[in-house]
């Protein structure tokens, strides 16, 4: 038995802005079984963490139950982390945030975690745009109970045992559009050109951001029939546009043709830059992405990539008018002032 | 770039870094980790097949495999692969027992070995044992060559080298010892099939236009005649005062010897900077380690005589200035000349090959610097009865060298008496073993330790100083030899990687702790080193590109910091790689190879 990490990473590693290495976002080494999509997507949110120089003490990773949930250990071992109940991932996430609002919030759940079990949290949590980056790590399957068909398991896709899901899935992606989410994406987890400017994006983004990761199950869910296996995926796989996410102050060098390209201004100056747009699609407009998963669909494809972005939306916290600072940090005095204040604002509704 | 061929034999043997810069490719992984497993007699042998003086080179070897060591180029420090070889000697049991046992079958053909240096010994024992009939020539009245005469016993006691010396000639050598061969032509005229030349570097440059040299010439020695004439107990005393010119392993050999036979202030004096001294860095501080300073950028003005007697010499201070292309100049600084007293002065600025002996109307062509013209693959010269190697072939080099042009020249000449071509090389041994045995087990000791290379621990000084056949150096204990051992990142233990297999799922880009794997669209060379998850600058390591994937992407391994640690084997869900042992063994003219 021998399953440890070494220490010494490759000696050319190059120093982001704040002077790490990427190995200073790591976790603990990975316990799921070997080739799992989940890791890829750990891997992700390593790079894209990394990337955007983010101080590890500024960012809060949750979770519920499942195999998705178990992979917050494995990324951003100097962060704050709570894992929570099953499907309760969004509660905790919401209370943590009303609490402090300063930190990154990065929820990382499953289908069945967020499809089945915390599907009344999830829902909750889209409508009050809540300030977090929601990545669903979505195999189609329940790995950890031996690979019972989830809620998102495509009707007629065959699982490892040869049984056809009778049921028709829910779309994730569709639902949150549905229920009016700021930001919708869809990737792959063997595609991390893809998926790492989406979670540097959905980071930034300034409201609730979901992503809907499919990540095959090597172990219960990637025979052939299944609609959630490498295969079959990399086979039906389409994408919205590509896609970079291009940070303040830097100058873009690769050229595309007018009209295969759009901008997307973030918040803080930084912005997302998608090109080869499909047709008849526009990342600022729902309806658009709405028609696309549709279409998708209708052709038997995956769609992939951003969705739908509003980048001027107002969070749980601008919507409630809370104060500027992070509630965690009021003082008694803060929300006490005493008498004279109160004689005051007395004086003043006289 | 096109697909890594792993059926070619060398792509794996540069992988392993030690041993593809061993002249003789001694496996060293292999014999590191029987180290680790307290089977030294097994790693004696693999290391006496291949070096044939393990108990010898593993106290002063040139470790030509430590600077290649790829933990080099991720910890501080190389594996003390050397000093590792010293623990399987010092430790084994009854090796003889190993060793091909006489009385062998002759085949009828005669082989005169000109010096009993370790390039000779090394033909002595490849050819013995298939049934030449060997006659060992040398002018000192035991085997060894320079390893008697230039090293000294406080760095290789007498007996360790006796032993090794005696396992070949035990093998039933006819040796000539006491016997200067003073013609080759003598040698050409008795019944040999082929003679092989052995006879070493044997002159030691002197310094003979500089001022005073004559009349001080009692007090002036060469270095390398010297420290022969100590180890043959001719030369039992030097002055209190002593300076050593020189900056190469001789010279400290010399300082250090002179500090044992009397000499209290004992100098080094080298021309050029500390940094770019010959010595290896071992050996300089060992020499520091016994109070000998080390003066640099002096270059040697004049020996001083007063009286009749020498009394010091004088120096010029310069200081080294570099052209566009690198290339050296020493430069007077200009100041007055230093003086520094000595009693006696050893000159150890380097030697040379002197063949005096050798007829010029033979058939065996010399070149223009007076070296014989010799194939640099079979070690033959233009008489095609005469083979050269170690010293004599090529210049001063090293033990190590010696033993691995020993081998080639055994090859050579055993071809050459079976009318065979002598181009037509062997073909290594090698071997592929798949070290899965089930969910995370393997073969081998796959966790990479954090450990600091261990120091070896060296005798009292006060004790080492007064005798000079006291050894200096320790050795490790079991368990340091243990521990280091396990420093060893097993660089044999190769990655391989089935393309048919992959589904692509990054897993094993994702765990690799030194990013070594990148799946990526093929290119060119030198654009591929820049598309890598971390740049590979490292030029002198290979890429190991597989064949192109289903979504038309090639999956590139950058050999340069792997750690072996087996982690993207064990995060393969289908196997599509494996980490399989490759075992590499120099072919040598005795084909019963142990191993």
């Amino acid at each position: 038995m021998s399953y440890t990490r070494p220490k010494f990473r490759h000696p050319e590693l190059i120093k982001n802005k704040l002077g790490y290495t990427v190995d200073y976002y790591e976790g603990a080494l990975s316990t799921l079984c070997a080739g799992c999509g989940h890791d890829s997507i750990s891997a992700g949110i390593i790079q894209a963490c990394y990337e955007l120089s983010i101080e590890p003490h500024r960012l809060a990773k949750l979770s519920g139950i499942g195999c998705s949930s178990k992979s917050p250990a494995y990324v951003l071992s100097n962060s704050h982390g709570f894992n929570s109940v099953h499907g309760r991932m969004p509660s905790v996430a919401t209370g943590a945030n009303l609490a402090n609002k300063d930190l990154i919030y990065l929820g990382v759940s499953g289908d069945g975690d967020t499809a089945s079990i915390g599907m009344g949290q999830f829902v909750h949590v889209i409508r009050r745009n809540l300030n977090m980056l929601y990545i669903v790590m979505n195999n189609g399957c329940y790995g950890l109970t031996k690979g019972q068909d989830s809620a998102t398991a495509d009707q007629g896709s065959k699982n490892k045992t040869g049984n056809i899901n009778l049921f028709e899935a829910i779309d994730l992606a569709s639902l949150s559009l549905e229920l009016g989410a700021t930001f919708v994406a869809q990737s792959f987890s063997g595609d991390k050109t893809q998926l790492v400017p989406l979670i540097k994006a959905g980071l930034k983004h300034p409201g609730f951001a979901f992503i809907n990761v499919i990540s095959p199950c090597v172990t219960f869910n990637n025979n052939v029939g299944s609609t959630k296996s490498y295969d079959f995926v990399r086979e039906h796989i389409a994408a919205t546009s590509t896609i970079d996410f291009v940070p303040e102050m830097t100058e873009i060098t690769a050229k595309y043709d007018e009209g295969t390209t759009k901008k997307v201004k973030m918040h803080d100056g930084s912005f997302i830059s998608l090109n080869k747009l499909s047709q008849d699609w526009d990342p600022l407009d729902r309806l658009s992405a709405v028609t696309a998963i549709h279409n998708a669909r209708a052709k038997n494809e995956i769609l992939t990539g951003l969705l739908y972005v509003n980048p001027d939306c107002n969070d749980l916290h601008q919507m409630l008018r809370t104060c500027d600072k992070p509630l965690n940090t009021l003082l008694k005095s803060d929300l006490c002032p005493g008498a004279s204040m109160l004689n005051e604002i007395n004086a003043d509704l006289r | 770039m096109k697909p890594t061929d792993i059926n070619d034999p060398e792509y794996f043997h540069k992988v392993v870094d030690c041993q593809h810069a061993c002249p003789a490719h001694t496996p060293v992984p292999e014999y590191i980790r029987l180290i680790a497993e307290e089977k030294y007699t097994e790693a004696y042998m693999i290391n006496w097949d291949s070096n044939v003086f393990p108990g010898v080179l593993g106290r002063t070897c040139d470790r030509p495999c430590e600077p290649a060591c790829r933990r080099g180029r991720i910890d501080e420090e190389p594996v003390a692969i050397c000093r590792l070889k010293r623990v399987a000697a010092d430790n084994k049991g009854d090796v003889k027992k190993h060793m091909p046992q006489g009385p062998f079958p002759s085949n009828g053909k005669k082989v005169a070995l000109i010096g009993a240096g370790p390039a000779s010994l090394t033909v002595a024992r490849d050819l013995a044992t298939i049934g030449y009939e060997l006659h060992l020539y040398d002018e000192h009245k035991l085997g060894g060559g320079f390893m008697r005469s230039q090293i000294p016993a406080f760095r290789l006691p007498e007996t360790v080298l006796n032993e090794e010396v005696n396992f070949i000639l035990d093998l039933g050598i006819h040796t000539h010892f006491n016997t200067y061969v003073s013609s080759l032509k003598e040698i050409l005229s008795k019944d040999y099939d082929a003679v092989f030349v052995g006879t070493g570097a044997p002159q030691g440059r002197d310094l003979p236009d500089l001022i005073g040299r004559k009349e001080g010439a009692a007090n002036i020695h060469i270095g390398i005649n010297w420290l022969g004439s100590v180890a043959f107990e001719h030369t039992k005393h030097i002055g209190k005062k002593v300076i050593v010119l020189g900056g190469g392993n001789t010279a400290m050999d010399c300082c250090r010897t002179a500090r044992r036979l009397g000499g209290e202030q004992v100098k080094v004096v080298v021309r050029s900077p500390f940094k770019e001294m010959k010595a290896s860095p071992w050996e300089k501080e060992d020499a520091a380690h016994e109070d000998i300073p080390i003066i640099d950028n002096h270059v040697p003005k004049s020996f001083v005589v007063e009286n009749g007697v020498l009394v010091g010499m004088t120096f010029e201070i310069v200081k080294a200035v570099y052209d566009a292309n690198g290339k050296r100049q020493l430069i007077a600084e200009g100041g007055p000349d230093v003086f520094i007293e000595a009693n006696d002065v050893l000159i150890a600025v380097g030697q040379e090959n002197s063949f005096p002996w050798i007829e010029r109307d033979l058939g065996v062509e010399f070149d223009k610097w007076g070296m014989p013209v010799v194939d640099p693959v079979t070690y033959a010269s233009t008489n095609n009865k005469v083979f050269f190697g170690g010293d004599s072939s090529f210049g001063p080099k090293n033990v190590i060298t010696a033993v691995a042009q020993g081998h080639q020249g055994a090859i050579s000449i055993d071809l050459f008496c079976m009318n065979k071509d002598l181009n037509v090389r062997p073909s290594p041994y090698v071997n592929l073993v798949s070290q899965k045995m089930g969910i995370h087990e393997w073969a081998f000791d796959s966790a990479v330790v954090d450990d600091d290379r261990y120091i070896v621990p060296q005798a009292d000084k006060k004790l080492t100083l007064l005798n000079r056949k006291k050894e200096v150096e320790l050795g490790f204990d079991h368990i340091t030899g243990y521990k280091e051992a396990e420093r060893c990142l097993n660089c044999d233990v190769q990655t391989v990687f089935t393309t048919d297999k992959c589904i692509e799922c990054d897993a094993c880009v994702d765990v690799c702790p030194v990013a070594c794997i990148t799946f990526t669209e093929n290119a060119e060379e030198n654009d591929l080193r820049s598309m890598l998850k971390v740049p590979a600058t490292n030029l002198s390591q290979s890429l190991y590109v597989s064949s192109e994937l289903p979504t038309k992407r090639v999956m590139i391994k950058d050999e340069n910091v792997c750690l072996h640690c087996g982690l993207c084997a064990e995060r393969c869900p289908t196997a599509a790689w494996d980490m399989t042992k490759f075992f590499y063994n120099v072919t040598k003219a005795e084909k019963k190879a142990c191993h």
